[in-house]
């Protein structure tokens, strides 16, 4: 009791710079946001986003055809250079790829995310992580590469087709005008299964997050009331992943928009718009047109974006 | 009369785990029962074998004449109110209520009427267009029961209906339930851990331990005729003596239980039975002091009227009974 009584409510300040600043920086909680959020937000907004708009900027300059310089002053030309036939059929082609990509990224990973935000427990859970993180860890052209192995006409797939004398289905669906081809690795029926294997991560992570949000109650809720599994799954899980089915999609989309390695290896020899970036700002020196394409991804996803806003996929969160 | 719910021999084991062991359960049409017990009693476990999210792994379960093992949750004309109310954040609460007749495919003016109507009934008329995220508490509480009742039940469950309400509010609540019950007609069967709750609103009672009836009957049995210790513990928090102060008493029994409010401090009249101890604490509850007295070292809680003088702690008293207070228990 005495000792209790002797000692202070107050306890003395913390010797040295590091209590001093503690107590300077409790009483000044602004600054210690700022100086925490001062330099990724200057890191974002002046090497990154600077940098983007400076890019971007160009693309409302033109190039000499004869010298190949640069022209400064303010144009249009490029823009409908980009919307000439051959350019537009480069967009249409990579948004379609993109499109396609993502539905099927998001219906290959939803049931593998559903299991394992509801049913995964402890060593599964670790083991599902695993598995779809793993992919990640390696390289990124070894797996391209592979992937060109296994889809050529003298790879394993071919070669598992042949074994399953459903040689006739592959070699019908190759023959198939756009998505077919000679072999797997050079149509863009290739390509697509690449880019659908290379981002699945990317889907499968957000979606497995926002189911895991859903509390299990609400489903027995929904079945409570009458609701049938395919019911539950229409108005109530399905809603409330759709957040995280739109964050994942934002990922495969423009990833999918963005490569220029993939269809580069694997696929026809067509380019998509990030090959078209390329060449346009390498071989073809071209900054003003490689500048336009760039915009195409960024005014799509934000076209995206709000659609998905306006449909209601965030209303959940 | 058929039951509303009926249980043959049921159990729901999980492994090694008897959740459910055995039970043997019949409730009438109309009834408002409560099953009572602590947590892990196994009485929530019978309520998710009626509403079908739990199947038992042996026994007979049946509602209102038919067989109810391996009918999905969707296929029972039952409902449940859930402790946390389970409402979809997704939707508008007119949405909410509206969702069992919605997926039952009525027309959406139809429902709408009925979920605005059910809404009335709650006393929340007007909320439709909010998010349940705006609703409080108790306002939550109301729209899970109109969700529920929208669907014109036949057995509504509720789990810990109140469990996440302030006092006041619970008290309120209550009486409403009981009165909505009453006007619906609607059998009831509610799961609470709370004996006050059950004893207030219930027409009989099941009080559960280890995954088994302990005893079932109204809430004055239950309170007052606890047949085992468990029961006279867990529901009258009455005190029970030893076969030895029995016998003090002149009385042969195993265990006899004695209600707190039922003993008197003070000297005591020919035709009751007495004790004598020493107060060892006290303290003031309100309406009552809650003196605790050593007899032969068995503790006797004595509920006594704060209006009264009370006793010093250490003071030696006398305790007075009337031997009709007294339950005589088979078992200790």
């Amino acid at each position: 009791m005495s000792a209790l009584a002797t000692q202070s409510t107050i306890l003395p300040k913390r010797p040295g710079l590091a209590g001093r600043l503690s107590d300077f920086l409790w009483k000044h909680p602004q600054l210690l946001l700022l100086i925490l959020l001062g330099p990724p937000v200057l890191w974002l907004g002046i090497i990154y986003l600077g940098s983007l708009f400076a890019l971007l900027l160009q693309s409302f300059f033109s190039i000499d055809d004869f010298s190949g310089l640069i022209n400064y002053e303010f144009t249009l030309a490029t823009y409908r250079q980009l919307l000439s036939d051959a350019n537009f059929d480069i967009i249409v082609r990579t948004v379609a790829m993109a499109a396609v990509v993502t539905l099927f990224s998001a219906l290959i990973a939803f049931p593998i995310a559903y299991y394992a935000a509801r049913y995964a427990k402890g060593k599964w859970k670790a083991v599902f992580y695993l598995g779809v993180m793993l992919p990640l860890w390696s390289s990124y052209l070894v797996k391209i590469y592979a992937w060109k192995l296994i889809l050529a006409k003298e790879g394993i797939l071919t070669w598992a087709f042949e074994k399953l004398h459903l040689l006739w289905l592959l070699e019908g669906w190759l023959s198939l005008p756009i998505i077919g081809g000679n072999s797997l690795s050079v149509s863009y029926t290739g390509t697509f299964i690449v880019f659908v294997y290379v981002w699945m991560p990317f889907m499968i992570l957000p979606i497995q997050a926002a189911l895991e949000r859903v509390p299990g109650n609400l489903i027995e809720a929904s079945s409570d009331l009458g609701g049938t599994p395919q019911q539950t799954f229409r108005h109530v899980l399905f809603p409330l992943a759709l957040p995280g089915i739109v964050a994942g999609s934002i990922f495969t989309f423009s990833l999918t928009l963005g490569d220029y390695i993939i269809p580069q290896i694997v696929g026809s020899s067509r380019l998509f718009i990030g090959q078209a970036v390329y060449a346009q700002q390498g071989t073809a020196g071209n900054i003003p047109l490689a500048a336009a394409f760039t915009v195409v991804p960024i005014v799509i996803m934000g076209l995206y974006l709000w659609m998905a806003k306006r449909m209601g996929a965030f209303d959940a969160l | 009369m058929t039951a509303a719910v009926l249980f043959e021999n049921v159990s729901r084991h999980f492994g090694a785990v008897k959740a459910v062991d055995a039970v043997n359960l019949e409730i009438a049409e109309g009834e408002f029962f409560a099953m009572l017990g602590p947590s892990g009693s196994g009485k929530t476990t019978c309520l998710r074998l009626m509403a079908g999210f739990e199947q038992p792994t042996g026994g007979h379960i049946e509602i209102f004449g038919e067989t109810a093992e391996g009918v999905p949750p969707y296929r029972r004309s039952v409902n449940t109110v859930f402790q946390d109310y389970a409402l979809f954040p997704h939707l508008s609460i007119l949405d909410n209520v509206a969702y069992g007749l919605m997926v039952k495919g009525v027309g959406k003016d139809e429902r709408r009427k009925a979920a605005e109507d059910a809404l009335a009934m709650v006393k929340l008329p007007g909320y439709g267009q909010r998010r349940p995220g705006q609703l409080s508490g108790g306002q939550r509480q109301r729209v899970a029961l109109a969700r529920a009742l929208v669907n014109k039940p036949k057995v509504l469950l509720l789990d810990e209906p109140l469990g996440a309400l302030d006092l006041k509010l619970r008290e309120q609540m209550q009486e409403e339930l009981k009165s909505l019950q009453k006007s619906l007609g609607i059998t009831f069967v509610f799961v609470t851990h709370d004996q006050g709750e059950a004893l207030s609103m219930a027409d009989r009672i099941a009080v559960f331990n280890d995954g088994k009836i302990q005893q079932l009957g109204s809430p004055e049995d239950i309170y007052k005729r606890p047949q085992t210790r468990f029961v006279a513990d867990f529901v009258g928090s009455s005190n029970v003596l030893s076969s030895a102060l029995c016998a003090k008493l002149g009385l042969s029994a195993k265990a006899a239980s004695l209600r707190p409010e039922a003993i008197a401090i003070g000297a005591s009249s020919v035709e009751q039975l007495s004790l004598t101890g020493r107060v060892t604490a006290r303290s003031f509850l309100g309406a009552v002091n809650r003196v605790t007295v050593d007899c032969d070292g068995e503790k006797i809680i004595v509920a006594y009227p704060a209006a009264l003088p009370v006793p010093d702690t250490s003071a030696t008293v006398t305790l007075a009974f009337s031997r009709n207070d007294l339950h005589l228990m088979e078992e200790a």
